[in-house]
């Protein structure tokens, strides 16, 4: 047997696969948005099954607690500083090279979603905030390429299809969501890494059928799972027509797309960090930052970003050459900002 | 009468809406989903959609980590 039949000899054996939905695999292309917990065991879920390309989006670097739950990471990856999306591209390289992966290290917003979504047949969900969920959301049913919403939190998952035209949106479930600081994340609930492999399965099965050409067997519901309790529940998301007065599928609103609903500032899930993005993308020379920053602290760089550890302070800014800064050591955006107009200058 | 309300009994009067029902819970109905016997009510129907005894209501937040 020639060697990529081999590798994927299970896979094309199984009824709901088969040598057909091999080849339509291997031509496919997905976007995964988000490569931390959720991201990096989808990435991984498309990979090593054999998906045609992958772009893996995320703005953030590797950090010690993600060890816990985000696979394909590792300390050798904390130690360099490298950014996920980079880091996983590295592994993902190792373990099946016949796939393109194209990692982007950016943040997700209204003046690049329709860029990302552009070429690809499916997007999933990998994120951890609901901004950019919504803001999926609003980029999906404008491109008419359907997303895979999930989310976990705890012990608790939940994860959804949205095929624009075809099923329920996000916003048909959930109008808006919470405010800033009212609902739980994984700083305050925490997370274990079991319901991240319950919740991202599901989605990776989603992504095989439409992918393979058996969209058709999607079942459209919500799917909530909790691993502590071994609950499993399906909502049944209504008709058609009980969709037509949805803002988004129905009424077509697009207001993340228009940056209506978009934070410049962003709280990051399980971090003690928020990120502060400035209303354009920059381009910083990351060599002159750390000449100017060398006085205030510790400074380490690296081809993608530069750390500053301000000597006095907990703080720890973490700079991107798009002008972007991950501010860790506090949950508030106002501080945060603070910390980012008296180092990198607002 | 009784109803179930993410799994806990609860005594509201009979004929109550689902809009009424989150008012009493003191819920916001547009950060939320609301499933009675086990289908999606759309926002638009909340106001409409009368309670009979024994309904299994589920109110579903979205979660946001990953």
């Amino acid at each position: 047997m020639d060697p990529h039949a081999s590798r994927y000899a299970k896979q094309i054996l199984f009824h709901g696969i088969g040598a057909e939905g091999q080849v339509r695999l291997g031509q496919a292309s997905v976007l995964v948005a988000g490569c931390g917990a959720l991201g990096t065991a989808l990435v991984e879920g498309l990979v090593r099954a054999g998906v045609g390309r992958v772009r893996l989006v995320d703005r953030d670097f590797v950090d010690l607690s993600n060890l816990q739950r985000q696979v394909l990471f590792d300390e050798d990856d904390v130690a360099r500083g490298l950014p996920k999306a980079v880091a996983a591209a590295n592994k993902l390289g190792r373990i099946n090279h016949e796939v393109t992966v194209e990692p982007l290290v950016t943040d997700i917003g209204p003046d690049n979603v329709l860029a990302l979504f552009q070429g690809m047949d499916l997007v999933l969900d990998g994120l951890d905030n609901f901004e950019t969920r919504f803001l999926l959301n609003d980029a999906s049913l404008e491109t008419g390429i359907p997303w895979i919403y999930a989310g976990c939190l705890g012990a608790h998952g939940q994860t959804m299809p949205v095929i624009p035209g075809q099923t329920a949106c996000l916003r048909c479930l959930i109008e808006s969501p919470p405010d800033p600081g009212t609902a739980d994340t994984c700083d305050t609930a925490g997370i274990i890494q079991p319901i991240l492999s319950a919740i991202t399965a599901l989605q990776l099965v989603n992504a095989f059928k439409l992918l393979v050409g058996r969209g058709d067997e999607i079942e459209p519901v919500l799917t909530l799972v909790d691993v502590w309790d071994n609950s499993h529940r399906k909502l049944r998301l209504g008709t058609a027509q009980e969709r037509q007065s949805c803002p988004a599928c129905g009424l077509g609103q697009r207001d993340w797309l228009k940056g209506e609903r978009v934070a410049r500032s962003s709280v990051l899930c399980g971090r003690n960090a928020v990120q502060i993005s400035p209303a354009e993308r920059l381009r910083l020379s990351l060599d002159d930052l750390a000449t100017r920053l060398a006085p205030v602290g510790t400074v380490l760089q690296n081809a993608f970003l530069l750390r500053l550890e301000p000597t006095g302070t907990d703080y720890q800014i973490t700079l991107f050459p798009d002008g972007r800064a991950i501010i860790k050591g506090t949950e508030d955006p106002v501080v945060a900002r603070s910390v980012y107009a008296r180092y990198v200058g607002a | 009468m009784q109803i179930q309300v993410n799994g806990e009994a609860i005594e509201v009067e009979p004929g109550r809406s689902i809009a009424k029902l989150l008012v009493q819970l003191q819920k916001q109905a547009r950060y939320l989903a609301v499933e009675r016997n086990g289908l999606l009510v759309p926002r638009s129907r909340h106001g409409e959609v009368a309670l009979v005894e024994g309904d299994a209501i589920e109110i579903v937040t979205l979660v946001g980590g990953g």
